[in-house]
């Protein structure tokens, strides 16, 4: 999906004339020199907390908020490696300490109940109402849960998690997996596409594959996909070949992967083909919008918040930006690094933008490692840049790891998808 | 909608305009760094807008400031000419590695320029 600058965009330049009116495309309030320099950030997980402690940095004399209800972030990134006992919750939570107390970040453990964008304010649960000069908003995903007949909020939390948001709903599929006899039956449920992290459903069946070798060997793992081909495909299969023969089995669309319904009292899927029983069942719902970018009338048609990709400013809410999973962001992936590369673009645009200036052209990366065992390592990386066109991906760079790599290379891998996973963390939360 | 000539020639004068915006530090076109220096400060070096967007991708994996914490190695305290080389050399190939070269094809040699001058400008702004 590539978006591109709206007509009304394009209109509003033409109207004004071009010189000196690029601010047209960037809010209303920046004409001059703002006086006022108040942002307040929605969400605290890789885009928000990037995007909050790169204002801060860039422009200490802006006064930077972030809401986050959670007191303790987990990420998404590497929760598949806790799933696979490589690593535990603690190695992949998060705190905003040094947020707080080194970048001067206002942080506010609540939740947005309503931005309203002709006063901009934002309300919080607590009752508090916040004023804001730009509103970032990088709330992640939300799921449709009703897009399969018989899943819910409440059977995801009891019977058939999703684990697609870090924290209990991990804790909870990881003790099922604990729990599952030996020669138990796996099932995976990845959505259709757009979603959250291309790779991560085929990371888990990695990662659940090498718990269940080591621990249950009798066991299978069946990934029932409604799509045709995924991410790192060849890769990920002459992986599942090399590491774990004949436990992991991937149907497409076309060979039954769809499920249409799910029941939780018997604990089965029915997809075209039929039905399917198993001890373990991750349904990872279809995917939109965070709930607060639909509240504040951020998203379109699509269920996404559609930006202007210099600054992610929001094309429908002016001096609201939308980064992140969130947004339509032309040919970028939904990932935390990602979200990441888009916090910082906006807050090196909201930067400018204060000073009365013209933001820089952006410069978006993204790379997703995924880990197939433990010494077994992937990626696809990709530099993505501004054109006519939108956000694209220069052809000339980017891509996957070579399908010959050897086994030195499958190792660096691995260790730079840690050594990746330390850094981000650093630069967005340390 | 984007097909339309009007409507891309528009796009286009953006692009311009963005692109322009960030080329240097105060406004005109050159090398991409000037200096400048406060009474009773040190001199310190100041980025351009572009080459900071370049290099914030970066931070990503190398850490803040290029200090990486991990595996991966640090930025930091390198030269721009340290840097410059090392960027052509992963772009060219000539350098092995595991996914610099992919990510060092995405740029020009300018903007590898730009990158290297925006952490050799860290590099001496932290000593």
């Amino acid at each position: 999906m590539s978006h591109k600058l709206t007509r009304r965009d394009f209109n509003k330049l033409l109207l004004t004339g071009v010189a000196g009116s690029a601010f047209s495309l960037f809010g209303t309030s920046n004409t001059a020199f703002a006086s006022s320099k108040r942002v307040v950030v929605i969400g605290g997980g890789f885009g928000g907390a990037a995007a909050a402690k790169y204002l801060r940095k860039l422009d200490p004399s802006i006064s930077v908020t972030l809401v986050e209800p959670k007191a303790v972030f987990y990420t998404c990134p590497l929760s598949n490696w806790v799933l696979g006992g490589l690593k535990t919750m603690e190695d992949i939570a998060h705190t905003y300490t040094v947020l707080k107390n080194k970048y001067k970040v206002n942080v506010i453990a609540d939740v947005v109940t309503d931005v309203d964008v002709t006063r901009s304010t934002v309300k919080l649960k607590g009752g508090q109402i916040l004023g804001f000069d730009r509103l970032i908003v990088s709330p992640g995903i939300d799921f449709k849960w009703d897009s399969v007949a018989g899943y819910s909020e409440s059977v995801a939390n009891s019977k058939m998690p999703h684990a697609y948001q870090a924290g209990p709903q991990t804790i909870l599929l990881h003790k099922q997996l604990q729990a599952m006899r030996d020669g138990g039956k796996v099932l995976i449920c990845p959505p259709g596409n757009p979603f959250r992290c291309p790779p991560g459903p085929y990371e888990r069946a990695s990662l659940i594959a090498g718990y269940l070798k080591e621990h249950k060997p009798k066991s299978k793992i069946i990934i029932l996909d409604p799509k045709e081909k995924f991410s790192k495909q060849a890769l990920f299969k002459k992986g599942w070949d090399r590491l774990y023969p004949g436990m992991i089995e991937w149907r497409s669309g076309a060979m039954g992967g769809k499920v249409t319904k799910v029941d939780a009292a018997t604990m089965s899927v029915t997809t075209e083909f039929g039905v399917e029983n198993a001890d373990v069942i991750n349904f990872i719902p279809a995917q939109k919008a965070g709930k607060i970018a639909f509240d504040a009338g951020l998203t379109d048609a699509t269920g996404w918040c559609p930006v202007n990709p210099v600054s992610f400013e929001s094309t429908i809410h002016p001096g609201i930006h939308v980064i992140g999973d969130s947004s339509i962001a032309g040919a970028m992936p939904k990932s935390g690094f990602a979200a990441s590369s888009q916090g910082k673009v906006a807050a090196a645009a909201i930067v400018r933008l204060f000073q009365g200036k013209v933001p820089a052209a952006p410069s978006l990366v993204n790379t997703c490692y995924s880990l197939l065992a433990r010494n077994y390592g992937i990626s696809v990386a990709g530099v993505y840049k501004l054109t006519v066109e939108g956000i694209v991906e220069i052809k000339e760079a980017g891509g996957l790891t070579p399908l010959d790599a050897d086994d030195d290379q499958l190792k660096e891998e691995a260790l730079f998808a840690l050594g990746w996973y330390k850094n981000i963390s650093m630069d967005t939360w340390g | 909608m984007a097909g339309k000539p009007g409507i891309r020639l528009t796009a286009f004068a953006l692009l311009l305009m963005v692109f322009a915006a960030g080329s240097s530090a105060q406004g005109g076109v050159g090398s991409g760094v000037s200096t400048q220096a406060k009474k009773g400060e040190a001199r310190r070096v100041e980025s351009s807008p572009r080459g900071q967007i370049l290099a914030l991708s970066c931070t990503s994996c190398h850490g803040t400031d290029g200090k990486s914490v991990g595996i991966i190695p640090s930025i930091s305290g390198r030269s721009a000419d340290y840097l410059e080389t090392a960027l052509k050399a992963f772009k060219s190939g000539a350098r092995y590695s595991t996914v610099m070269s992919r990510h060092a094809k995405g740029y020009s040699d300018s903007e590898l320029r730009l990158i290297a001058e925006y952490f050799g400008t860290v590099s001496h702004n932290n000593k």
